[in-house]
This record gives structure tokens, sequence and C-alpha cells, in this order.
């Protein structure tokens, strides 16, 4: 019985997080691991506490990636933390033409790769990173392939295809 | 008739010394005057005719020593084909070098990337001549599943000259070993003076 309730990983009330937290909250959205959007400018503030708040302890940053929604761009970041075992889903929305969030490599140092790529594929530009250039493409490639209204020029097309 | 009967038994007494050597699709047969020296005799011994041809390809078509270029999955099928199980060694072809100046084979397994482009045509470069390239798989033939992409040659031959084309998404080890084969029929048929006076390839 205790083997297999080490395997359920314990759930974290959204509702409990502290004051500092919460107020930079945007929306709640109910799921497992549960979702929280935040205001983009407090988003160093809130990683810090996630990170050093006993009782929480964030202290593995699993992945950082992003979607294109067309009216907006989303930075996610998924949390987990290891002598807790909860997880959180972190979310920040940002504008389409002025794609920008302030970096958490910070407070997770391996935040680092994972930033260039999103700034490399989905054109987000994460401020207050050390190294902030392309990881996956060429340093010469125009745009971010990643974006939704990203379209290969057209010679490009008609000689793959020919 | 007789005289043939003869010869025919002389050869085969060679045959038996160990003096028939096969190159290539030719019988050859030394024949020793009866009244030579045993010094001669020796030297006899140890003359094989042949055409440069001949010789020059079977050693270069015995001795294909890839450069490792593993890009994507098909290279894991590369590495079945090396290892036990289908024994690339029986076509002298299992010495996968890590320097382009020890081999004179690339196996290109795998996609080409327009980020990694660059990077091969060093390393082809690189190879001593004569080199050869095999293009494995369905990426390096013709960019495969990967047309439209923003950051995939449509096949290795538009950054260096393939001999030979593997189709196949990744193609079984037998595969691979056939487009072996088919390097090495058509390393056979190189025709090596000529590639030195007239500079052919």
């Amino acid at each position: 019985m205790t083997a297999i309730r080490s395997l359920v990983s314990p759930r974290l009330d959204v509702k409990s997080l502290p004051q500092a937290i919460s107020e930079s909250i945007v929306r709640v959205v109910e799921s497992d691991p549960p979702m929280i959007y935040v205001i983009p400018d407090r988003l160093v503030e809130v990683c810090r506490s996630l990170k050093e708040t006993v009782g929480l302890e964030f202290d593995y940053l699993i992945d950082v990636t992003s979607a294109d929604y067309l009216d907006q761009l989303e930075v996610v970041y998924h949390l987990h933390s290891v002598p807790r075992g909860h997880a959180l889903t972190l979310k920040v929305e940002l504008d389409r033409e002025e794609a920008s969030v302030p970096s958490v490599t910070g407070i997770w140092r391996g935040a680092d790769f994972q930033e260039r790529e999103v700034y490399d594929l989905m054109g987000i530009t994460f401020t207050g990173h050390p190294n902030l250039k392309r990881i996956l493409l060429y340093d010469e490639f125009v745009g971010h392939p990643l974006r939704k209204d990203f379209a290969l020029p057209k010679e490009d097309i008609s000689s793959q295809i020919g | 008739m007789k005289q043939n009967t003869e010869e025919q038994s002389k050869s085969e007494n060679l045959a038996s010394n160990g003096l028939v050597v096969r190159l290539g699709e030719r019988q050859l047969v030394s024949v020793p005057d009866e009244a030579l020296s045993p010094a001669d005799e020796a030297i006899y011994n140890n003359i094989v005719v042949s055409t440069l041809n001949a010789v020059y390809n079977w050693g270069r078509r015995n001795s294909l020593w890839p450069v490792g270029m593993g890009l994507a999955c098909c290279a894991i099928e590369f590495i079945g084909t090396q290892a036990s199980r289908y024994d690339l060694a029986r076509f002298g072809s299992e010495a996968v070098r890590p320097s382009p100046r020890q081999s004179d084979l690339m196996i290109v397994s795998g996609t080409v990337t327009k980020k990694m482009a660059p990077v091969l045509r060093r390393i082809y470069d690189q190879m001593a001549e004569p080199r050869y390239v095999i293009a494995m798989g369905a990426c390096a033939c013709s960019g495969g599943p990967f047309v439209g992409s923003y950051n995939v040659v449509m096949g290795v031959d538009e950054i260096l000259p393939v001999d030979v084309y593997v189709p196949g998404c990744p193609p079984r080890p037998e595969a691979l070993i056939e487009g072996i084969m088919a390097m090495q029929r058509k390393i056979d048929k190189q025709r090596v003076l000529l590639q030195y006076v007239r500079g052919d390839k």
C-alpha cells in the first residue's frame, strides 16, 4: 500500500499560495497539475517565492516552452518539487508584437538553453538572459519558424518541390 | 589436343602449389620454364600477371572504410548493419573511422539540416581521394518527409556528389548492404589509368 501511495503525486492547493504569489496571479485553471497565469512583469518575484517558500520548494524547472494562439503568445513553465513531490504549470500571456518576458535563469540555471530555444523558434525576448542568441538554427536565419504566421520564401518552396 | 591436356595437367599441378591466382573475373596462370635456375624459379613463383585496374579496384572495393556520419535514426540501422548480426566485416566496411583522413567512404545516414550542411561538406573535403558517398535513407536521398521544411537540405546531393542512393525510412541493414555492394560494383568498373591520363573522376 505504501508503495502505491508513493506513486501518486501530492496535489498542490493553489488557494493556499502565499499572498506574494496570489496577488500576481491573473487567473487559475483547475487541472492536474494546477495551472496559474501570472503577470509577466512579476514573473521573477513569483518564481523566486515558488522556489524559496517553505512548503512549496519548486526546485526543479522541468521545461520552458511556448505556444502561439494568434492573438497572443504564451510562455509555459513546468515546475516540480523534488522534496514535496507536487507540480505546477505556470504561464504568462504576451503581446505578439512586443513579446518580452523576464528571464528566470537567475532562479533556475537550467532555464538558459530552454529560453534560448523559445527565443530562437518563437521570437520571444527574455530580458536579463546572459547569452540570448539562436541555439538550434543557424545565425543567418531570418524569422522565427514556430510562429503561426511564419512562411517560407516562395522560391525556397518551389526549389524544394522542383 | 595432346598439348592441351599437357597444359591442363601442368596448370592443375601449379594450382595445387598455390600458383593460380584469381583476381577480378580473370583466372591467371603462371607457368615456369622447365629449365629455370632455382633463383629464377623463385622469382617466377612470385610474379602475378594481371591488369592494373583489377588489382587497384580489388583493393579499393574490399576495404571501404566509412567515416562516421550518423545524423539521425538511420545511424541506428547503420550501427546494426555494422554489428555482429549483419556483420559488415564480410564486405570489408566495418572499420568506421572518427577521422575523414582515414576513410574513403561517407555513408550519410540521416537528415541533413542546413546547419549541419557546411560541416558535412567540410568533412567530405577533408577525405583523401578516391572517396565515395552513399546517401542512406529518404532524408539523405531527397529530404524525405521534410519537404517544405525551413531547416532541412533536400537531399545530400545538393552539397556533395553521391554515388549510391539507398532508399527507405530507414533502410533495413540488408538494403544498406546491397547499397555497399552496388558501391563495390561501381568501383570495379573504374579505369585507373584513364583516370590519371584524362583526369576523370
